[in-house]
């Protein structure tokens, strides 16, 4: 369905480094609230969540609504204490739920 | 009366431009459920202003996606740090565009989107702290082409 979503983050980061991690996955955010040609509702069809975590531990997490635009871009950061693996999940208003994973290393 | 000499002529003139250049007043109707959203959210108590910065465009030339910057003061520690955010737009159909939940693990309390906005209308931004303090913070973004379909 969708396009792989696109992550951008630093391949390696000091320990205690605050990296800054900017996210894109395609999705349509259709709002409910437009009509089409017979006038009649588009139904709502969202990411209503997205969420990263890394080595298993809660980073960031935002609950979306219909007001945010076609293909959700979420920029966030995070502090990097041990060298792991970024876990990325969009959950869908369907059910299906895009997920990414990103690692990360720490500079020696 | 007395007549007006140049200066004073000049001084009025100044003044008048800077009246109509004043924005309209900020206050739009809020004509959505964007005080039930508030409420829910800080349970009823009243957050204090400050600690937050907001970023958004004056005036949106396309609705549909408007970048939205959000930055609050926070040493985000085990200890202290922000746990949500709350971002409400009153003059959307719906309220409710986004609630960022942080952990210390977020380093800082610092993220960016993306928003709808279907008219000129204010963007507020309630923040919650480990503490259960609560901050605010608000942006009028003129519009001109709304996104919100139609």
């Amino acid at each position: 369905m969708a396009d792989k979503p696109r992550i951008k983050l630093p391949k390696e980061a000091a320990k205690g480094e605050v990296i800054q991690i900017k996210t894109l996955v395609s999705h349509v955010m259709e709002s409910g609230q437009r009509k089409d040609a017979q006038g009649k509702a588009i139904p709502r069809k969202i990411i209503n969540k997205f969420a990263c975590e890394f080595n298993g531990k809660p980073v960031f997490s935002c609950a979306l609504e219909p007001a945010i635009s076609a293909n959700p871009y979420v920029q966030f950061d995070a502090r990097v204490d041990e060298a792991g693996t970024f876990k990325f999940s969009w959950t869908d208003d369907d059910g299906t739920v895009i997920t990414a994973e990103e690692k990360i290393a720490l500079k020696a | 009366m007395k007549a007006i000499n140049r200066r004073q002529a000049f001084a009025l003139g100044g003044g008048f431009v800077m009246l109509t250049l004043m924005p309209m007043a900020a206050d739009a109707e809020v004509s959505n459920d964007a005080a039930k959203w508030i409420e829910k959210f800080t349970g009823g108590k009243q957050p204090a202003k400050g600690k937050i910065s907001l970023d958004l465009p004056e005036i949106a030339e396309n609705g549909n996606t408007v970048p939205l910057s959000i930055n609050i003061e926070s040493p985000m520690t085990a200890e202290s740090h922000v746990t949500d955010v709350l971002i409400i737009a009153d003059g959307n159909p719906n309220a409710g565009v986004a609630t960022l939940s942080f952990t210390p693990l977020s380093g800082k309390a610092e993220a960016s989107i993306r928003i709808r906005l279907a008219t000129t209308q204010n963007v507020v931004a309630v923040a919650k702290m480990s503490d259960g303090s609560l901050f605010t913070e608000q942006k009028t973004v003129k519009v001109t082409i709304g996104g919100c379909g139609g």
